[in-house]
């Protein structure tokens, strides 16, 4: 156990260390530095300003301060903005795409599970097949074009919620709304599927010759044990409601983390380009390696890195 | 089985009209006419035009072709490098397999979308490194799956038999690994199709992919999104043919995974 968590550790740590060495070198690859799309600049002060940002040194060097300023958790300055740094854009906006990205994800949850369990009850009926059908829709319908539509829908026509912004649990709503569809249709899918498999397992016969009504049946007995391949999916869902959130967060002009990436990419502001595909790869593969170790607390079946018995 | 042959004859349909479509218009794509702006759908302008006039039919099927093309050529893309490196992986000592693997787990563990966008920012936009950065980032998933395929056919007993009678590599490979690995392919290149018109159409609502006056469904969607509250045809048609398309493709992956796996049925 202890080995595999420590193994899973190194190879996440490489993991990162490629994400960013291959960011270091692409951005270094790229034509020009960020002073040349200014007007042109008298070479003292473009010299000082190399200085400043110690871009006269090798690229080794810069390569090394780069990674050591990363493992003191400092990602550096904006190259557009020059008083402000990538940790200050990660501190005010990360919050907002959170806690945005947490209302989608329960959302997502509530109404996958609920699809999914309806589904496989009434496996081949016109539930499921319904189910069914919003989940390939869901799948299919891009989360920016949802968003545009359900923003058309409920805010201009029928005046229901508001338009854009940020602050208010309505406000919210839309936005949650949109990035939910496509996790829902996953889990939907996904409860459906395991469920249909963990009805027919020989225990849930036993708990009902034992006389345990249907619905103590399907809550703790079936459902609880077909969650379990669900959860190893949270790692997918999470990194599909964050790269999602980069439009949604444009449509209805939420200051979150995403907008702030989109308009990084607007801007080429490399260093905050760099600097937040590194945190998005530190916090999404720390999430799945959280997963994968709390899936083996939670499934005694499987008993991680022992051989098998 | 009704809804795979509909979804294979809408993917007909766009195809047609993706070849046909600025033939039968008399309008091109980047003809502008100031005075025609944001009208709506008419008998001249069938599917209304966009803020500077130009025709939104001829524009769609502009952008059929280039979503249709994006899909099927990083598809190709995927399915080259990921067989080759899946295969390579699954019939070399088991020392290499590791090292493929470990690359290949290595570099899947990073987002797909995020990498696109780094190297669509590092390459420039257009539709060459719209395609390249798919292909990049999309074989590792085929490669996976190949290796998968080819591990457990190579334990079977036919091809036992096969080496036994002394048949080369090249044959076992193309001779029987291949051909019955060929379902599982085609299936999971059908289901990357709609993943990389996705994604296309994703960076050019982004502003990173096809640049104007080239027309994509995602350049539309961005360029009808503001228009949304006073000249919504302008949004919903690209929505519309991104939406069904998509749809399209999962269902018909869906339904060949269902006929080449009689197994998947349940």
């Amino acid at each position: 156990m202890k080995r595999y968590f420590l193994g899973r550790i190194l190879s996440n740590i490489i993991a990162i260390w490629v994400i960013i060495t291959i960011t270091f070198f692409l951005m270094k690859g790229l034509p020009g530095d960020p002073f040349t799309e200014e007007k042109a600049l008298p070479p003292e002060i473009l010299q000082s300003l190399y200085e400043h940002y110690k871009l006269n040194d090798p690229w080794y060097i810069q390569y090394g301060n780069y990674l050591k300023s990363i493992a003191k958790w400092d990602l550096g300055p904006s190259f557009k903005y020059k008083s402000r740094t990538v940790n200050d854009i990660i501190n005010k906006g990360f919050p907002v795409s959170a806690l945005l990205g947490l209302e989608a994800l329960l959302l997502a949850v509530t109404f996958g599970l609920t699809l999914g369990t309806i589904a496989a009850l009434k496996k081949n009926k016109w539930q499921d097949i319904s189910a069914h059908l919003l989940s390939v829709l869901g799948i299919s319908v891009p989360s920016f074009i949802l968003a545009a539509f359900l923003q058309y829908l409920f805010a201009i026509k029928l005046d229901l919620l508001p338009v854009a912004r940020w602050g208010t649990f309505q406000q919210s709503l839309l936005p949650a709304l949109s990035l939910a569809a496509l996790p829902s249709a996953f889990i939907t899918r996904l409860t459906r599927n395991h469920l249909i498999e963990a009805l027919n397992q020989d225990y849930i016969k036993t708990a009902r010759s034992k006389g345990i009504g249907e619905v103590q049946i399907i809550i703790r007995h079936a459902l609880r044990n077909s969650l379990l391949p669900t959860i190893t999916y949270v790692g997918t869902l999470t990194a599909n409601i964050l790269t999602g959130s980069f439009v949604i967060e444009k449509i209805f002009g939420i200051p979150g983390l995403g907008q702030a990436f989109v308009n990084s990419i607007a801007n080429r502001d490399y260093t905050v380009i760099m600097g937040l595909t590194v945190f998005y790869s530190v916090i999404l593969l720390s999430l799945i390696l959280l997963v994968d170790l709390a899936y083996g607390w939670m499934d005694p079946r499987i008993r991680l890195g022992r051989a098998p018995s | 089985m009704k809804l795979t042959w509909f979804a294979a004859s809408l993917l007909i349909l766009i195809t047609l009209f993706a070849i046909f479509g600025p033939l039968l218009s008399s309008h091109s794509y980047y003809e502008t006419n100031l005075s025609l702006k944001n009208s709506p759908p008419s008998q001249e302008f069938w599917f209304g035009t966009d803020e500077l006039g130009r025709d939104m039919f001829t524009r769609l099927a502009w952008g059929a072709r280039i979503s249709l093309f994006v899909g099927i050529a990083s598809g190709c893309g995927d399915l080259v490098i990921g067989v080759l490196w899946g295969g390579i992986a699954a019939l070399s000592t088991p020392k290499i397999d590791n090292l493929l693997m470990r690359i290949a787990d290595i570099l899947y563990a990073i987002p797909y979308l995020l990498t696109v966008i780094l190297l669509m920012v590092v390459m420039g936009s257009g539709l060459f490194p719209i395609i390249l950065a798919l292909t990049l980032t999309g074989w590792i998933g085929m490669a996976r799956i190949v290796r998968g395929e080819f591990l457990q056919l190579k334990e079977q007993d036919c091809i036992l038999a096969t080496i036994s009678l002394g048949a080369s590599r090249s044959r076992i490979l193309f001779h029987h690994l291949i051909p019955n690995t060929l379902g599982t392919i085609i299936v999971t290149v059908t289901l990357t199709i709609p993943v990389a018109i996705f994604s296309e159409a994703f960076l050019s609502f982004l502003g990173l992919g096809v640049q104007a006056p080239m027309a994509s469904w995602g350049t539309m969607a961005n360029d009808g999104l503001p228009a949304l509250r006073y000249y919504p045809w302008r949004l919903f048609f690209p929505a519309l043919f991104i939406s069904i398309t998509m749809l399209s493709f999962n269902l018909l992956g869906e339904g060949l995974h269902h006929a080449f796996d009689p197994k998947s049925r349940r």
